[in-house]
C-alpha cells in the first residue's frame, strides 16, 4: 500500500526537464533492493562454485588445478581399475570395501534409528509420559553437542566396557561395526525424531479423535490413520539419517576397528597422505549420489504436502 | 484440549514404552559416556596415557592456564562465522521466501539444501583445492596479473572461517526461512503506512518476529563451529588450530586423556551457555 | 568408453578381477603349506610398502591381507594400550618398539620360523630396543632430515638452524620426540634428555623460532612440499625421496643436517594378542626375502638392512649410492637415535609439545 502511494507521488512530482534529485531514503532503498537480489545470488555462487569446480576438474587431463588441459575420464578409470596391494597409489579394492562398509553401517543404523526415533516422536507428541519435558530437551542434545565430544566420549566408554568384560570373562571385545553403528544410531535417533515430530505437529489430531469415536482402538488408529499420514516424515527422517550416517567422519574415525573403514574415513586418509586427482573423481561420484538421494527425498516430501501449512 | 486429543490414561504407559528404547539408547550410549568424560576430567594422568586416581583439578587448571587461548580463538572464529552466516543467510532466506511461484521457492530452497547434503569432507576438500598456493584462486589471480606472488590463503584462520561459513550457511538459512515463511508480510505494509522506511520496518517489525529463526540458525552455526575438527584440520594449519583438534590429539597418540576430557567439558560449558541464550531468546512461545 | 567404465564398475563391485596368475616380483620364495584361506591384519605407515608386496603375498600363500595405515606410530602404542583391536603386525620405529616391549604388549617370535633373518646384516640385529630380536625383525632404516625446494628457499640448506631461521614457509613434523630431539641438539643437550629444564629450554627455542611455521604435519609434509604449500619441511627421508621421483624435479632436495639428523630403524613387530601369529611370522620371512625387501626399498626409498639384497645388486644403484644411504662421515658421526625415556619424561615432552602447538599458532 505504502509503496504505491509513494510512487504515485514521484510520478506527479516529476518535472521532465530535470531529473529529480534522489532523496537519501530513495538511494538507500534502491541500493537495498539491488543488494537484496545481488547478495543471495552471490551466496548461491559461493555455495556452488567449489562443488562445480571439483566436478569440472575431475575431468581435467592434468594433475593440478592450475590449468585446464583437456577432457578425460582417466581419473574415473583409475578409480575403478586402480592398483591393488600397495596403497601408495589409489586402491580400488580399498575404496570398494570402504563403500560397502559405509552402506552396511548406513543401512543398519538408519533402520534402527528410524524405528526408535519414530517411536519416541510419537511418545513425545501424543502421550503424557512422566519426565516428558526432560526427555524433550535431552533429545536435542546429540544435535548440539559437538561431534568430537561425542566421538571421544564413546571411544572412552567402549574402551571401559571392553576392559570390564575382559576382566570378568576374559573375552576381549574390539571396536568394529557394532561400535560404529551404536554411535551412529545415538545421534540419528534425535534427527529422525525431530523430523517426525514436525510431521506429527502438522497432522490434524482430530483425525485420530474421529477414528477413536468410530470405534477404532489405539493400534488400529495408528496403523490406518497416523502411520500413513506421517509416513512421508518417517521416510524423510530416515533419508536424513542415512545421509548423516554415510557422511560421518568424526564419530566413525574414533570408533572403528579393523576392516571397517568407511568411505569418509577412506577419503580423509587420502586427503591427508596424498592428494591425487582421483579424489576429485571420487568426490564427484559421491556428490551425484547425494543429489539423487536429496532430490528423491524432497520429491517425496512435496508429493505429500499438498495442503498448505496451517496452524490448527 | 478436546477429548481424544488429550492423552488418556492408557497412553501414559504406552507413551513410556514407546519412548523407552530411545531413553535407553541415549542414556547408555550418549549420556553415560558424557558422564564418564566428566569424571575423567577430574582424574590424574597415569602411566601410559590412562586416567587414574586421585581426583584433582589439575586438568582444569591447565585448561585455563595454557589452552584457554585456543578456546578463545575457537569462540572468536565461531562468532565471526555466525555473524557472516547471519548477514549472508538472512537475505538469502528472504530471497527464497519472496519467490513468486511455489516451484520457484522449491527450486531456490533446493539450491541451498543440496550443498548441505553433500559430503562435508568433500566440500571442505574442495576449499583446499581452491585456496592452495597452486590452487584455483591463486592461479586465476596470477594469470590475470593481479598478484605476483601467490597469496597465503590456506593454513590460516581465514581459511577455517571460510570453510565453516561454507559448511554451515545452510544451517542458518533454513531456520530463518522457516520463520519468514510464517511471517505475515502485511505487517510490513502496515508499518510503511505508518511512515516507516524499509530499514525501520525491518528492524522493528520483521526482525523481532523472525528472531526465533535467527537465534535457532545462530545456534546451529555457532555450536558446531566451536567444536569443529575436520575444517580446522584440513584448512587451518598452525594458525587455525582449534579446540576440537587439541581434544583429538589428547586422545590419539601421546596425549593426556584426563586433559582431553577436561577440554571437552569446558567446550561443552561454552556450548551450554550458548544454549541458554537460545532458551532465553529463541523459543517461539 | 562409457561401456568400459560400466563394466569396470561391475567387475570391481562383484570382485571379479583379472585373476593374477603370477607374482609381480620374480621370486623363489614359497609359502609354507597350510595357510590357505587365512587372513593377516597389517598396520603400517602410509606409502611404506612396495606396490605389489601385499598382492604377491596373497597370491603366494592363498591368503587375504587386511591392510590399514596410520600417520604416526604413536597410534600403535595408543591402540595396543587399549587392547589390540586385532592387528597381527605393525611397523614402528625403534623407540616405539622399546616402549611396547617394555609394557609387555608384544608377542615372541621364533626365529626358526624366519630363516630369511640370515639375510640381515649383523649391525642391524640385536639392538637395545629388542635384544636378540625376540619380537621384531628389521624392515628398513632411515633418516629424518630436511626436505626443501631450493628454488623457493634460494640457497643450499645444510643445517637445522637454517630451517628455523628461514624466511620462508616451513612445516614441522608432528612428533614431539622428533621435534624436541632436534631442538635439544641445537641447544647442545642430549637429544633424549629427561631433564625438565632442558626440555623447557627446547620448548622455548621452538616457540621462539616458530614464526615461519605454516603447518605441523604428521605424515604429509612431503605432499605439502610437492604442492608448493611450503618451501621447507622436517620430513622423513624416503617420503621426500618418493616425491622427488614422482615429480622428477630438480629443485626438490633432501639433506641430513651436519649437526645431527635422526636415524631410525623400523621393524616389523609381532603384536601381542594378535589373531594369527603363525601367519605373521610367515609374512616376516616373506618380507626378508631379498627380492621382496629390495622391491620395497626401491619403491619407498628407505635404505635396506638386507645385505644379501645389496650384494646381489637388487637395490637400485643410484639410490644406494646417494647421500640418503651413503652418509658422509661427518653426517654419520652426528646422527642419533631417539630412545625410550622414562614415563615421567614422556609427560614432560607431551605437555611441552601441547604448549608448542598452541603458542606456535599465535
Amino acid at each position: 500500500m505504502g509503496n504505491r502511494i509513494m510512487s504515485r507521488n514521484v510520478v506527479t512530482d516529476t518535472t521532465f526537464s530535470q531529473p529529480q534529485p534522489m532523496r537519501p531514503g530513495m538511494v538507500v532503498r534502491n541500493v537495498g533492493k539491488v543488494g537484496l537480489v545481488i547478495a543471495p545470488i552471490f551466496s548461491y555462487f559461493f555455495l556452488w562454485a567449489p562443488i562445480l569446480l571439483l566436478v569440472i576438474f575431475s575431468f581435467n587431463d592434468s594433475r593440478g588445478v592450475d590449468t585446464w588441459r583437456g577432457f578425460t575420464l582417466r581419473w574415473y578409470q583409475n578409480i575403478f581399475a586402480g592398483t591393488m596391494g600397495g596403497e601408495a597409489r589409489f586402491s580400488t579394492e580399498l575404496m570398494v570395501n570402504a563403500l560397502g562398509n559405509t552402506l552396511i553401517v548406513g543401512l543398519i543404523s538408519t533402520a534402527i534409528a528410524t524405528v526408535i526415533g519414530t517411536m519416541v516422536a510419537l511418545s513425545l507428541a501424543r502421550s503424557n509420559l512422566p519426565g516428558k519435558k526432560i526427555l524433550d530437551n535431552i533429545m536435542y542434545l546429540p544435535v548440539v553437542i559437538p561431534e568430537i565430544t561425542q566421538a571421544v566420549s564413546l571411544a572412552i566408554f567402549f574402551n571401559l566396557v571392553f576392559d570390564f568384560v575382559d576382566n570378568s570373562t576374559g573375552v576381549r571385545g574390539t571396536p568394529g561395526f557394532a561400535t560404529i553403528i551404536i554411535g551412529h544410531v545415538a545421534f540419528n535417533i534425535s534427527y529422525v525424531a525431530i523430523v517426525v515430530r514436525a510431521r506429527l505437529a502438522n497432522m490434524n489430531p482430530r483425525l485420530e479423535e474421529a477414528a477413536n469415536d468410530l470405534g477404532a482402538n489405539t493400534w488400529q488408529t495408528f496403523i490406518r490413520i497416523t502411520l500413513p499420514l506421517i509416513l512421508p516424515g518417517i521416510v524423510a527422517g530416515s533419508l536424513l539419517a542415512l545421509t548423516l550416517s554415510m557422511d560421518d567422519l568424526v564419530i566413525t574415525f574414533f570408533n572403528s576397528g579393523i576392516g571397517t573403514t568407511t568411505l569418509p574415513v577412506f577419503v580423509y586418509g587420502l586427503i591427508k597422505t596424498s592428494v591425487t586427482p582421483e579424489v576429485n573423481a571420487l568426490s564427484t561420484l559421491m556428490l551425484i549420489f547425494s543429489t539423487v538421494i536429496v532430490g528423491f527425498s524432497l520429491y517425496l516430501q512435496n508429493r505429500s504436502s499438498e495442503r498448505p501449512h496451517t496452524r490448527s | 484440549m478436546a477429548a481424544g486429543v488429550t492423552p488418556h490414561e492408557g497412553s501414559k504407559a504406552g507413551g513410556f514404552l514407546l519412548a523407552l528404547p530411545a531413553m535407553l539408547w541415549l542414556g547408555l550410549f550418549f549420556l553415560l559416556p558424557l558422564i564418564i568424560v566428566l569424571v575423567f576430567s577430574f582424574l590424574t594422568r597415569g602411566q601410559g596415557n590412562q586416567a587414574v586416581l586421585p581426583f584433582t583439578f589439575a586438568q582444569y587448571t591447565r585448561v585455563f592456564d595454557t589452552f584457554w587461548v585456543v578456546m578463545q580463538r575457537s569462540i572468536n572464529i565461531a562468532l565471526l562465522t555466525t555473524a557472516i552466516c547471519l548477514v549472508a543467510g538472512y537475505p538469502l532466506a528472504y530471497f527464497i521466501v519472496r519467490r513468486k511461484t511455489n516451484l520457484g521457492k522449491q527450486f531456490a530452497l533446493f539450491l541451498v539444501i543440496l550443498p548441505f547434503w553433500t559430503n562435508f569432507l568433500v566440500r571442505t576438500y574442495a576449499w583446499r583445492v581452491m585456496l592452495g598456493q597452486e590452487g584455483l584462486i591463486n592461479t586465476t589471480l596470477m594469470n590475470a596479473g593481479l598478484i605476483k606472488e601467490p597469496l597465503a590463503l590456506l593454513n590460516t584462520e581465514f581459511a577455517v572461517i571460510l570453510g565453516l561459513v561454507y559448511g554451515f550457511l545452510p544451517f542458518m538459512v533454513l531456520p530463518i526461512y522457516a520463520s519468514l515463511s510464517r511471517f505475515d508480510f502485511r505487517f510490513i505494509e502496515a508499518a510503511q503506512d505508518l511512515g516507516a522506511n524499509d530499514f525501520t520496518a525491518f528492524r522493528r517489525v520483521m526482525l523481532p518476529i523472525t528472531m526465533p529463526g535467527v537465534v535457532a540458525g545462530s545456534m546451529l552455526v555457532f555450536i558446531p563451529a566451536v567444536g569443529t575438527f575436520v575444517t580446522s584440520d584440513l584448512l587451518g594449519g598452525t594458525k587455525g588450530l582449534m579446540i576440537g583438534n587439541l581434544i583429538s590429539a589428547q586422545y590419539k597418540g601421546s596425549g593426556n586423556l584426563p586433559l582431553g576430557a577436561a577440554l571437552s567439558i569446558v567446550m561443552m560449558g561454552v556450548v551450554m551457555l550458548a544454549l541458554l541464550v537460545y532458551a532465553r531468546f529463541g523459543r517461539e512461545d | 568408453m562409457r561401456v568400459f567404465v560400466l563394466i569396470a564398475m561391475l567387475f570391481s563391485v562383484f570382485g571379479i578381477t583379472a585373476a593374477q596368475e603370477t607374482t609381480a616380483i620374480d621370486t623363489d620364495w614359497t609359502c609354507p603349506a597350510g595357510f590357505e584361506g587365512q587372513q593377516l591384519n597389517v598396520f603400517n605407515w602410509a606409502t611404506y610398502i612396495g606396490d605389489s608386496t601385499v598382492s604377491d603375498f596373497e597370491l603366494l600363500c592363498g591368503v587375504t591381507v587386511e591392510y590399514n595405515v596410520y600417520d604416526s606410530d604413536d597410534m600403535v602404542i595408543t591402540l595396543m594400550r587399549q587392547g589390540n583391536p586385532g592387528y597381527d603386525v605393525a611397523f614402528p620405529t625403534d623407540y616405539i618398539v622399546d616402549i611396547l616391549r617394555s609394557e609387555g604388549l608384544l608377542a615372541e617370535i621364533d626365529l626358526a620360523n624366519i630363516p630369511n633373518i640370515a639375510n640381515i646384516g649383523e649391525q642391524y640385529l640385536n639392538q637395545p630396543f629388542d635384544p636378540e630380536n625376540k619380537h621384531s625383525v628389521p624392515y628398513v632404516w632411515g633418516t629424518t632430515g630436511i626436505g626443501y625446494d631450493i628454488d623457493a628457499v634460494g640457497y643450499e640448506i645444510t643445517d637445522w638452524v637454517q630451517l628455523f631461521e628461514c624466511e620462508c614457509r616451513v612445516a614441522w613434523l608432528d612428533s614431539p620426540r622428533a621435534m624436541f630431539s632436534i631442538a635439544l641438539t641445537i641447544l647442545g643437550y642430549d637429544p633424549n634428555s629427561e631433564s625438565p629444564s632442558e626440555i623447557a629450554a627446547a620448548r622455548d627455542y621452538l616457540i621462539e623460532n616458530s614464526s615461519n611455521v605454516v603447518a605441523i604435519a604428521a605424515d604429509d609434509g612431503d605432499s605439502l612440499l610437492a604442492q608448493g604449500e611450503i618451501d621447507i619441511a622436517i620430513e622423513y627421508g624416503g617420503d621426500v625421496g618418493q616425491q622427488i621421483v614422482d615429480c622428477a624435479c630438480e629443485n626438490l632436495k633432501y639433506v641430513v643436517p651436519n649437526l645431527g639428523g635422526i636415524i631410525d630403524y623400523t621393524s616389523i613387530i609381532l603384536l601381542g594378542d594378535g589373531p594369527n601369529p603363525a601367519l605373521a611370522q610367515v609374512w616376516m620371512d616373506y618380507i626378508l626375502e631379498p627380492e621382496i625387501q629390495a622391491s620395497i626399498t626401491n619403491t619407498i626409498l628407505y635404505p635396506t638392512p638386507n645385505v644379501v639384497a645389496i650384494e646381489e645388486g637388487l637395490i637400485d644403484a643410484e639410490f644406494q649410492n646417494s647421500s640418503a644411504v651413503t652418509l658422509s662421515d661427518e653426517v654419520a658421526s652426528n646422527t642419533f637415535f631417539i630412545t625410550k625415556v622414562s614415563s615421567e619424561a614422556e609427560q614432560y615432552y607431551t605437555d611441552a609439545w601441547d604448549e608448542v602447538k598452541i603458542l606456535t599458532g599465535l
